[in-house]
């Protein structure tokens, strides 16, 4: 990765814990020694609308977001949040997207209707590893690890010792759930892993 | 070196606390809000919350007066507010160090307009310090108590949403103790009657000729010298979406915007064949530099636009012509933000939308009762415009020979901006014999910007007691007789009372009370939730138009509960015509019984 500078969007809907799971990658990160640029947009999240978190980092980052085809990942916490952020990626980034639906508020009032087939579409244009998170966590025991199996996931494509990951989820995570945590991040990793080798 | 990543506004606090600070203040707003309440965590520092910004910058300048270094942060549009105090304040001056904090909102997350606020500075002559990330932010409100104390005026730091929400890291340091000097009285330095402000304004003019010599020689003001001919000069956050965008180009980096350095200014353009002037909102010093006649050509404004926020590709492709490739995507649904399941909001606006009210409105959450399917607000101005706006309408309509109660025309208003600047409106309307009603929505907190005490709340932070100001006896001070508090869940009695008032040829206040359901005292609570069943469910629609996030409707245009997100509040099982929804669990916990239960008051104002 060396000098250039990573940009992970990280992208869902309040309640879903998107600024803590910006925030484990932007201090582990930092623990492997990188400058490190986190920006998040948090507004009305409480309310129930998109939240958008940027977290950069490389030997010296500048701006803390970027603008249309600029992103190296996205990691969305569902999926018509992953497509709205489409073009924030570059044509030869990769999106990882949780296979999870959230009504937004005219869909669910029925003015609108959620869009069909975006995994597909996502997986026609760029590199997608798309998986059912919340299956996962509930399998590594506690539905709220949701967050950390698609960090565990990410992890498996960025520049940072798993080593640093687990330490940072150690002491970020309340400690009654660390081991939920743990395991949920190696499910995680074992989705990437799978999904490189082309299973 | 200790290091952290810490956010802009995290990053103020410290260098407040770093700086010896004694005591901060404010009125929540965003993007400002988190710099007071970080400040909370300080034991060596008082910070509370204020009731406006005016308020908080009127207390922190007597905290100055009596030698204590003071902050004061607010959004934007609070210095609007806090205005006519500032100005004021720049003629006086400080004894301990004053801090004023404003947080701009470019691109408006979460604002009613873009203003660039760095013309206060230039206006009111106070010095003008911008950071372009965490560390400056925490360096640049460390330094300015001090040089706020040397130069004897108040100083201003300006940051915007990208930095005050920007983590980024940060060398911290230790705390200098300085001692709170004590109140000594300086007529002719604080009492601004004009014999004194004449010399005051004298005073002004010679510091600015001093300050101006400062920022010609501060480290924050640089050159940094690049490759390339062309030469960039930026402010806060675009210095960093133009350094990404053109890293090789000549940089006129400057924190301190105001007084600007003209010799320095003059250096850099003699290096460069062409300046660029990136900055974000007005073009403020673009103004400045074409005003300058430095002979060399300058753009800004004719490329970088002036609305919005930038980012690097932004700057890459307004001044490079370099346009950024990326995937294009289909129209699909959009996201706004909605009234939380069980918001006691909710049925208020549910039922001036049966009532066909016109509603004047204001800020806070429950401007989302503006948008569909709720559509219940015709305007929304600014903090405490409501009821302003709503008697005016009733006086243009009297004029025009009108029954205005035709128009069943209604304010509404929620209890913190009510005590924000709802209070003197509501008297203006009632000496001035007007008759509009007024809906005081009470959940007993500021929730829009994370749910900091009000003066209806009775417990501050770090669980100081605090007297409570009770809204009914407030209103029935300034000589409202109708006025009748009606718990915002039962809508049976709510449609009622706001179908009788509005009638009313007198004036009257309603207080619609129940409290938040993000409460810290309700969300602990495990609630139980509604189910609709399919079989009785006869699409009719009433419980969708609530706009509850929970209720959804299923492919055969059934009503569908979400479980995860219903809180039980019973207001759907209200609405709905044909007892089709009914709780899951009727002995178990609710939002409707625990708001009566964990807080208690609800019904015991009733009585
Ligand atoms: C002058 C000004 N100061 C601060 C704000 C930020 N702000 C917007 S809404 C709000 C609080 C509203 O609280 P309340 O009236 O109790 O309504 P709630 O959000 O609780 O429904 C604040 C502080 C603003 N928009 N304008
Ligand atoms: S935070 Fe409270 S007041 Fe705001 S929408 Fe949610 S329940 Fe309503
Ligand atoms: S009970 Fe009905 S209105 Fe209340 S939160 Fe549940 S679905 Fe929404």
């Amino acid at each position: 990765m060396g000098k250039k500078t990573t940009t992970v969007i990280v992208a869902g809907v309040g309640g879903q814990g998107i600024l803590l799971a910006s925030n484990l990658l932007s201090e582990a990160a930092m623990e492997a020694g990188y400058d490190v640029k986190k920006s998040e947009i948090h507004g009305m999240s409480q309310r129930g609308g998109d939240v958008i978190s940027t977290v950069r980092f490389g030997e010296k980052v500048y701006s803390p977001i970027v603008g249309l085809g600029e992103a190296d990942v996205i990691l969305a916490f569902e999926k018509l949040e992953a497509m709205r952020n489409l073009p924030y990626l570059k044509k030869e980034g990769m999106v990882i997207v949780n296979d999870y639906r959230i009504d937004p508020l005219p869909v669910a009032s029925g003015y609108m209707e959620y869009p069909e087939g975006i995994i597909e579409f996502l997986k026609e244009r760029v590199k997608t590893i798309a998986l059912d998170a919340r299956e996962l966590a509930e399998k590594a025991g506690n539905i709220r690890t949701m967050n950390v199996v698609l960090l565990g996931v990410l992890s498996k494509n960025l520049d940072i010792p798993e080593e640093i990951w687990l330490q940072v989820i150690e002491r970020r995570v309340p400690p009654k759930a660390i081991d939920a945590n743990k395991v949920a991040f190696r499910l995680g990793r074992e989705v990437a892993e799978k999904a490189f080798a082309g299973v | 070196m200790k290091k952290a990543i810490l956010s802009g506004n995290e990053a103020i606090a410290r260098g407040f606390w770093e700086g010896g600070g004694h005591f901060a203040n404010a009125y929540p707003g965003t993007p400002s809000t988190e710099i007071v309440e970080n400040l909370m965590k300080y034991p060596e520092i008082r910070a509370q919350w204020a009731v406006n910004e005016k308020t908080s910058l009127e207390i922190a300048l007597g905290a100055s007066f009596a030698g204590a270094r003071s902050l004061v942060a607010m959004k934007h549009v609070g210095l609007n507010v806090a205005a006519d105090p500032f100005f004021s304040a720049s003629y006086i001056g400080s004894t301990g160090g004053l801090v004023i904090v404003t947080a701009d909102d470019p691109g408006m997350h979460s604002s009613q307009n873009e203003q660039d606020n760095r013309w206060y500075a230039l206006h009111a002559k106070v010095p003008l310090f911008e950071p372009t990330d965490s560390h400056e932010a925490k360096e640049l409100t460390r330094q300015a108590l001090s040089l706020s104390e040397e130069f004897d005026t108040p100083w201003l730091i300006r940051s915007t949403t990208r930095i005050s929400h920007s983590l980024s890291i940060v060398e911290l340091g230790e705390r200098e103790e300085v001692e709170i000097k004590g109140y000594v009285p300086d007529f002719e330095k604080r009492n601004l009657l004009p014999v004194n402000a004449r010399k005051r304004h004298e005073v002004v003019e010679e510091r600015t000729i001093k300050l101006r010599e400062f920022s010609e020689k501060f480290w924050g003001n640089r050159i940094e010298e690049g490759e390339d001919s062309i030469g960039v000069v930026a402010n806060g956050i675009s210095y960093q979406h133009a350094r990404e965008a053109i890293p090789d180009a000549t940089f006129l980096k400057l924190l301190m915007t105001w007084p600007l350095p003209d010799n320095l200014i003059r250096e850099f353009a003699s290096k460069v064949k062409k300046i660029f002037v990136v900055e974000e909102g007005d073009p403020y010093l673009e103004t400045y530099l074409k005003a300058m006649n430095l002979g060399v050509e300058i753009i800004g404004k004719e490329k970088i636009p002036m609305t919005g926020e930038l980012n690097p590709t932004i700057v890459r492709e307004a001044l490079l012509g370099q346009r950024p490739s990326y995937f294009e995507i289909p129209r699909i649904p959009h996201r706004p933000p909605a009234l939380c399941p069980g918001c006691p909001h909710t049925p208020v606006f549910y039922i001036l939308k049966r009532l066909k009210a016109n509603v004047t409105g204001d800020i806070g959450c429950y401007t989302l009762g503006a948008l569909p399917p709720l559509s219940s607000m015709d305007t929304c101005v600014e903090m405490g415009g409501s009821i302003g706006n709503a008697y005016g309408i009733e006086i243009a309509e009297a004029m025009k020979g009108l029954d205005p109660r035709k128009k069943k025309l209604v304010a509404v208003i929620g209890d913190s901006t009510f005590y924000h600047s709802g209070v003197t409106p509501l008297i203006d309307l009632f000496h001035n014999n007007g008759i509009t009603t007024v809906i005081i929505l009470d959940n007993s907190i500021t929730a829009m910007t994370g749910h900091q005490e009000n003066p209806g709340t009775d417990v501050g932070y770090r669980g100081i007691p605090k007297r409570r100001v009770d809204i009914e006896k407030l209103v029935r001070g300034i000589g409202v007789e109708h006025v009748y508090t009606v718990d915002s869940f039962d809508m049976k009695k709510l449609k009622e009372v706001i179908n009788r008032e509005i009638h009313r040829q007198e004036p009257s206040v309603i207080i619609a009370k129940r409290p938040c359901v993000l409460l810290p005292q309700m969300k602990k609570r495990k609630y139980t939730y509604a189910i609709a069943d399919p079989e009785k469910c006869t699409s009719c629609t009433l419980c969708w138009k609530l706009g509850c996030p929970a209720i959804s409707v299923t492919k055969d245009k059934k009503t569908w509960i979400n479980p995860d997100l219903c809180v039980g509040c019973g207001v759907c099982i209200d609405v709905c015509p044909v007892d089709a929804i009914y709780l899951a669990d009727p002995e178990a916990d609710n939002a409707r019984k625990a708001g009566e239960e964990v807080l208690g008051w609800v019904k015991k104002q009733q009585q």
